[in-house]
């Protein structure tokens, strides 16, 4: 009896182990497949074999050009920025309790634009000066935020309205440095601001690449913490859970993710927001989402950007086509809050 | 079963910003056995309870376990010894029941020790003692209300503490799961020696229930003792300002009020 019982409950958690393990491997395995062809297809289509070639460093003519300048820093590009889109959105929403405390929805990626945005248009700016500059306002909104909501009781559902709040703010000062600026730079800002994969060069990968990497891995590793924070503020303490300290780590790295990010691509249309809930779908919820939630992100912005350059006559920014995809989820998703009424 | 460790507050004074709840209690939480915190809304039960389990910092005095203050013991060596489980805490969106209730043993995993064959076992041990164990692989949304309790308390089980403390367990469920959870804590109290302190709404339940209350009122213990020793027509009076009798539970032998309205009194 006891041991049948013993086996029923392992044989549970095994169960949900191995589904965790297959989709994970299976989302692995699309991601590649995406990463693949974003190197294959273009004004001209080479055969895989070229592609590894040009890949294993032989020179080839054309090739080398279009696929080692033009189509990997795309797609490594893309790839890095989901996953780091993907992670942070879970995180947010995990840590918060709700799907809507997505930092596009809550206004910290705005703050990332805004500063962006500044620094391209008024001080005319570019590279690395521009992602730090995107990581601090991002930072000092998402702290803004906290401190805002945080007056009287706090509460997540407040935050998430404060947050809507100052990212309509944002939008407002983003509108006026377009106004503001020089005719000749607004187009290029605008690209920028809705989310592009188009012009990205090599030479900004490493850093990119190191950031998502350090930052992705500090979250994965509090995966565990993250799973207790989510029971709330009470239960962690009681569980012994340093909740401000894992708290504050999962902040900062989110953040980081997420402006660094941005200031690359610009803000991919809720990519952040949707990669958590698609990935909690697929794996089951409840079991650790921060990997899922990554590949899903690598998968949404590397297939929209498939479909924004390929499915029509007119090339589409990725940035586009994720946002036809996340607005119909963001109004399923208010429908059904507001069915179950309200949020906690 | 080693000696379950004491529980002591020494003369704290409690609250949220500026505003002072608990104003200077001093109380042994007596080991082994069940108590209960009763007292009117707003009177300071809960953060009696919060405070005792380090979740408010009091203002001034000190919580000690074994004579040791708590802020000093490590959190997650606390967490071994000392479990909460909050009024109405949320369910993670579509959790099963034995991955909610695996959640209890964080304190036992560190970095490198990931989850064990002892792992398993508290968390089987702790669905048998609720009898959820076949509910184990069940989404806890599913769940009715006392169902969901059970799972919350089999969590807090499988966090294996000596000492459990539970704020409100039985609001907001029907009365059959509010016995059916007393009684669950009491077998749990019996088999386990499990030191149990709750706060409760129902006096009669309490009385009930408990070895021992402590009454609150505006924020300072004004009794405590057995519930024969406790409960009496004076005590209810200044405790919740209501006139009523009070008789011989007829099953239990406990003290029972009965609350005396403005209507339906006879002569």
């Amino acid at each position: 009896m006891t041991k049948n019982n013993l086996t029923t409950i392992q044989k549970g958690y095994l169960h949900r182990r191995n589904r965790w393990m297959i989709v994970t491997s299976l989302l692995v395995i699309l991601t590649l497949i995406l990463s693949t062809t974003m190197l294959l297809l273009g004004n001209t289509r080479y055969p895989l074999e070229v592609v590894l070639r040009v890949l294993m460093g032989e020179e080839i003519r054309g090739a080398s050009f279009a696929i080692g300048t033009i189509r990997l820093p795309r797609m490594l590009s893309g790839l890095l920025v989901g996953i780091a889109f993907g992670i942070a959105g879970s995180t947010f929403q995990t840590m918060l309790r709700n799907p809507l405390a997505s930092p596009d929805i809550i206004g910290v990626t705005s703050g990332s634009s805004v500063a962006a945005v500044f620094c391209i248009l008024v001080l005319e700016l570019s590279g690395s000066i521009v992602s730090i500059a995107a990581v601090i306002t991002g930072l000092i909104v998402a702290i803004l935020i906290y401190l805002l909501s945080k007056g009287g009781s706090f509460s997540g559902g407040k935050l998430i309205l404060i947050g809507i709040g100052v990212q309509a703010m944002l939008s407002a000062v983003i509108s006026y440095l377009l106004l503001r600026a020089s005719q000749y730079d607004v187009p290029g800002a605008l690209r920028w601001l809705s989310g592009s994969l188009n012009g990205m060069q090599m030479s900004s990968i490493p850093v990119l690449f190191l950031i998502v990497f350090i930052f992705g891995l500090v979250i994965l590793l509090l995966g565990r913490h993250l799973k207790i924070l989510e029971l709330g503020e009470q239960l962690a303490i009681t569980l012994g859970l340093n909740a401000n300290q894992t708290r504050i780590l999962l902040v900062l790295s989110s953040v980081f993710l997420i402006a660094f990010a941005t200031s690359v691509t610009g803000p991919v249309a809720f990519v952040a927001f949707l990669a958590g809930p698609i990935a909690g779908r697929l794996i089951g919820n409840g079991t650790s989402n921060t990997l899922p939630a990554g590949l899903v992100g690598a998968i949404l912005v590397l297939g929209a950007d498939l479909i924004g350059q390929y499915a029509f006559d007119t090339r589409f920014p990725v940035g586009i086509i994720t946002g036809i995809l996340g607005s119909p989820y963001l109004l399923i998703l208010l429908i059904q809050m507001n069915r179950r009424g309200g949020s906690s | 079963m080693t000696t379950t460790p004491i529980l002591k507050a020494n003369n704290i004074v409690a609250g949220y910003d500026n505003k002072i709840i608990n104003n200077g209690i001093s109380l042994v939480v007596p080991s082994g056995k069940i108590s209960v915190i009763i007292g009117a809304n707003a009177c300071g039960k809960s953060t009696l309870l919060k405070t005792l389990a380090r979740l408010i910092k009091p203002i001034s005095g000190e919580i000690l376990l074994d004579d040791k203050k708590i802020n000093k013991i490590p959190s997650k060596q606390l967490a071994r010894t000392l479990g909460l489980l909050p009024q109405s805490p949320v369910v993670p969106e579509g959790i099963t029941v034995a991955d909610l209730v695996g959640r209890g043993r964080f304190p036992y995993q560190t970095f490198l020790k990931g989850w064990g064959k002892k792992d398993y076992e508290a968390v089987q041990e702790a669905l048998e003692i609720m009898g959820i164990t076949d509910l184990a692989n069940r989404s806890v949304d599913e769940l009715s209300g006392g169902q969901r309790q059970r799972v919350w308390i089999a969590m807090a089980l499988a966090q294996q503490t000596d000492i459990l403390l539970l704020d409100e367990p039985t609001t907001f469920l029907d009365i059959t799961y509010q016995v059916e959870i007393l009684d669950l804590l009491t077998d749990l109290n019996r088999k386990r020696g499990t030191t149990i302190v709750m706060v409760l709404h129902d006096i009669n339940l309490s009385a009930r229930y408990s070895d021992y209350i402590f009454a609150l009122h505006k924020g300072n213990l004004i009794a405590e003792g057995s519930p024969d020793e406790v409960i009496s027509e004076e005590l209810i009076q200044k405790v919740f300002s209501l006139e009523c009798a009070v008789i011989k539970d007829p099953v239990s032998g406990s003290p029972f009020i009965v609350p005396k309205g403005r209507h339906h009194v006879m002569g």
